[in-house]
């Protein structure tokens, strides 16, 4: 037992991090460190980047443009990005129907869409959640009829993110009304520019255009999109949960929101003594950062503990991580909206966008900090939301 | 000891409940929004018919001679309607710092009109660097042949987009946060020197940053004694934060209810979520949470005319730390217990989310109010 990285484990970390520090646009730094929204085109070019160095895709076979790296050392990887700071690449595109494809998909369909979608060539979106399933995922009704050599789909999805980014969805749509509902269901790929598929805008609580609603009118998708097989697409999905869970805790991004905070707290004054020197200040944030040390060891420990577990396989500890990590990534942006205060109820969303062409009316770095702890909520609702992780961890983990 | 409301409040109660309810529809209220000041100024003279301008006012003044739990029940019931108007910075604070700081000229000139509607004010007081300090005030007034000139910025001023005057506080002496030495000036917003930057905050509403380069008042302009005004500063501050107590539990009880009705009506799994149990208990915490603010609003309402400044204030820091701790929870549980949905702006759960996280940092976040009543020894006393 050694909590320690291995020398080369280190030394790793630091070729990867002196990687971002040169290769990490400056513009686009410059957005993660004061909490701007990153654009489309900075997911593009990011992306891009990374894909050229190799390292879109790290947790994909060789084969398909990934790394052998292996658990540990993939999430030292994701640990420095976000540490950077420097965006994520496309989730949709990277974690979810990347591994789907390998896994399930045709060989033509990954010699297709796999470099496209490692390259950002392809924007995906998700297309799962419908206005009468979200916990209930398997009660979905967006149906799917063979006709010909081709699928026609009629129906409606929501809470859609980036849909009007994207070029292609991945689609949960129901081809069979019969026997279980998980076995009706099918994994369609959908250009979304295809006639009978309009989207309208949502706005989220931070003033974003963050998803979207999806209609489905007759919409003919080619049959050589199906993904696998007919009616086992929920098979297919819930393969996810199982796959990518190093990383979904989002350490290095509470990590970073903490860095900043104490940061910037240095620079609060309350009375003649800075925020950050302030007793309740400090040991509450030393308190998150107990836990966030727990949860970074826990992680470790699914980590290191990966290699032990059949390929594919899901290690039980790992749905502790979301729950745990989406609270933390709460907690952390709560700590901000304390150090900016008043600041931050000062609503100026061209400086969220860095679009502004006058300065702001707070310090710049308190425009972005409402917007984040407002979008941050959802951490705990989309992906499985906290109850409904708690129940599954209930049932599968602890037998009740 | 009795928590009944007279005949008279109940009949105010109800009448302001049903205009809430005929006009402040969320989608109403999206309309309000696209005016040019972000409110309604149909339903701010409206507000002056039902005598809700002049509320706490004398008659004499064209008042009605109202207490503050005349106010809590109006604020209540503006917290339900998520109200844009700005009563509390026309009424509550300016209203409030006349009424009881002016001399007979000023309240003469300034009440009526505030009464019937035709004069909005705004409180000109906090600064970049102030925070939570009330004391904190870095804006100069410098004597000048008859009055006073005032230089400096006001960075938060609340609806101060839309005033016709102001109420600034500027320094005649002293450091940058003695207690002593700051004075109260009511400023035209025409007037020369006056710059306005109006902006929105993240609950919708309107406020604006204030600049003033020698601006000119008149020696009867000063509200009370020059360099004297701290104690009414804080007094109008602890009736502002009651008032918004009020508010908050106003909007927290509203957001309660609709998520129980959302509880009661969204399946998931082919039953309501609401026969879910976590859910139930989740929903009786917000209960818990929700009667808890509302037993500290009642308590902010009955300190605030408390003649002892210190037990006032303590009372007050007390029911505002239990107002962020229940307005927090209940804000962020409403929304999870929405889902999708609560995380929509085209769905009013989440803007009572906002309204009660901007109210979280209004004259004082919660550790700012914790160590004040730390500091005067807290609530208990301690035994022999
Ligand atoms: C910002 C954001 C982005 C999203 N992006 C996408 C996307 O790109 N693609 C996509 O397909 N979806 C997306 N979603 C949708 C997300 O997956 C759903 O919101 C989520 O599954 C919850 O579904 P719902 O909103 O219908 O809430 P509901 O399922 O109606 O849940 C409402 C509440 O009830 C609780 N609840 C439900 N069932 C139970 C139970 N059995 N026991 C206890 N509690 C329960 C929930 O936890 C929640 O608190 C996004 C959501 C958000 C907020």
């Amino acid at each position: 037992m050694d909590l320690r990285f291995t020398p080369e484990e280190n030394q790793f970390r630091e070729e990867v991090r002196a990687f971002f520090r040169t290769a990490l646009p400056a513009s686009i730094r410059k957005k993660m460190e004061l909490g701007q929204r990153i654009s489309k085109e900075d997911t593009v070019t990011w992306q891009r980047i990374l894909n050229a160095k190799g390292w879109a895709v790290p947790g994909w076979p060789v084969e398909w443009g990934g790394t052998d790296w292996g658990p540990v050392k993939t999430y030292i990887f994701r640990e420095e990005m976000q540490l950077a700071p420097a965006p994520d690449p496309l989730g949709f595109n990277v974690s979810m129907v990347g591994p789907v494809l390998i896994a399930f998909g045709s060989d033509a369909q990954k010699k297709h869409f796999l470099p496209k979608v490692a390259n950002l060539d392809y924007w995906f979106c998700q297309g799962f959640s419908e206005p009468g399933a979200g916990s209930d995922l398997a009660s979905l009704r967006t149906s799917a009829k063979r006709e010909g050599d081709h699928y026609i789909v009629n129906g409606q999805k929501i809470w859609t993110s980036r849909a009007q980014h994207a070029d292609w969805m991945f689609c949960l749509v129901r081809t069979s009304n019969e026997g279980k509902r998980q076995e009706g269901i099918s994994y369609l790929l959908i250009d979304v520019t295809t006639p009978g598929l309009t989207i309208r805008p949502i706005y989220t609580i931070d003033g974003e255009h963050h998803f979207n609603e999806v209609f489905f009118d007759n919409v003919r998708v080619p049959a050589e999109n199906l993904v696998g097989q007919e009616n086992k697409g929920w098979t297919y999905a819930k393969y996810l949960l199982g796959h990518e869970r190093v990383g979904i805790a989002r350490i290095g991004a509470s990590k970073y929101r903490l860095q900043r905070a104490k940061a910037l707290a240095q620079t609060v004054m309350i009375g003649d003594v800075p925020l950050g020197e302030t007793e309740r200040f400090r040991e509450k944030v030393a308190a998150v950062e107990v836990e966030l040390k727990a949860l970074e060891i826990t992680q470790m420990r699914v980590v290191a503990n990966a290699r032990h577990l059949a390929p594919g396989a899901a290690d039980p500890t790992s749905s502790i991580l979301k729950l745990k990590g989406t609270e933390l990534q709460q907690a952390t942006t709560e700590i901000l909206m304390e150090v900016a205060g008043p600041d931050a109820m000062i609503h100026e969303p061209e400086h969220l966008w860095a679009t502004a062409t006058t300065p702001s009316i707070g310090p710049e770095w308190t425009t972005t900090t409402a917007a984040d702890y407002f979008i941050t909520r959802a951490a705990s609702i989309y992906g499985g939301s906290n109850e409904i992780q708690k129940n599954v961890i209930a049932k599968r983990i602890l037998g009740l | 000891m009795d928590f009944d409301f007279s005949d008279e409040q109940r009949m105010l109660k109800e009448s302001i409940e049903q205009l809430i309810n005929d006009r402040y529809g969320f989608e109403q209220r999206k309309k309000y929004l696209k005016e040019p000041a972000g409110f309604s100024r149909e339903l701010w003279d409206q507000y002056a018919e039902m005598g809700l301008l002049g509320l706490p006012f004398e008659e004499r003044h064209g008042g009605v001679g109202g207490g503050p739990v005349e106010t809590m029940i109006v604020m209540e019931a503006f917290g339900r309607g998520l109200v844009l108007e700005p009563y509390l910075a026309t009424v509550v604070m300016c209203g409030g710092l006349v009424n009881l700081g002016g001399n007979e000229a000023q309240r003469n000139a300034i009440l009526p009109k505030i009464a019937d509607g035709s004069l909005m004010l705004a409180f000109a007081h906090s600064e970049a660097q102030s925070r939570y300090d009330l004391a904190d005030v870095a804006a100069l007034a410098k004597r000048d042949a008859d009055g006073w000139l005032l230089s400096g910025e006001k960075s938060f001023v609340a609806h101060g987009n839309c005033a016709d005057q102001f109420i600034v506080s500027a320094r005649i002496a002293g450091e940058r946060n003695a207690r002593d030495g700051i004075g109260l000036f009511l400023v035209n917003a025409k007037a020369p020197g006056v710059t306005r930057t109006s902006y929105e905050t993240q609950d919708a509403r309107r406020a604006a940053r204030l600049n003033l380069d020698g601006v000119k008042v008149n020696s009867n302009d000063a509200i009370g004694d020059p360099g004297k005004a701290l104690p009414l500063i804080e007094r109008i501050a602890d009736h502002t934060l009651a008032a918004v107590a009020a508010e908050a539990v106003g909007a927290m009880s509203a957001a309660h209810e609709a998520t129980l009705e959302y509880l009661r009506t969204r399946k998931q799994f082919g039953a309501a979520i609401g026969s879910f149990q976590v859910l139930q208990h989740r929903a009786v915490d917000i209960l818990v949470a929700l009667e808890q603010a509302r037993s500290m609003a009642f308590y902010a309402t009955m300190m605030a005319g408390e003649p002892d400044p210190a037990q006032r204030s303590k009372a007050i820091s007390a029911a505002t730390i239990q107002i962020r701790k229940s307005g927090r929870f209940i804000g962020q549980q409403v929304v999870q217990l929405h889902g999708g949905i609560g995380m929509t702006l085209e769905y009013k759960i989440g803007h009572y989310f906002k309204r009660l996280t901007s109210m979280e940092s209004l004259l004082g976040d919660t550790d700012h109010h914790l160590a004040a009543l730390a500091r005067a020894g807290g609530l208990i006393a301690a035994g022999a």
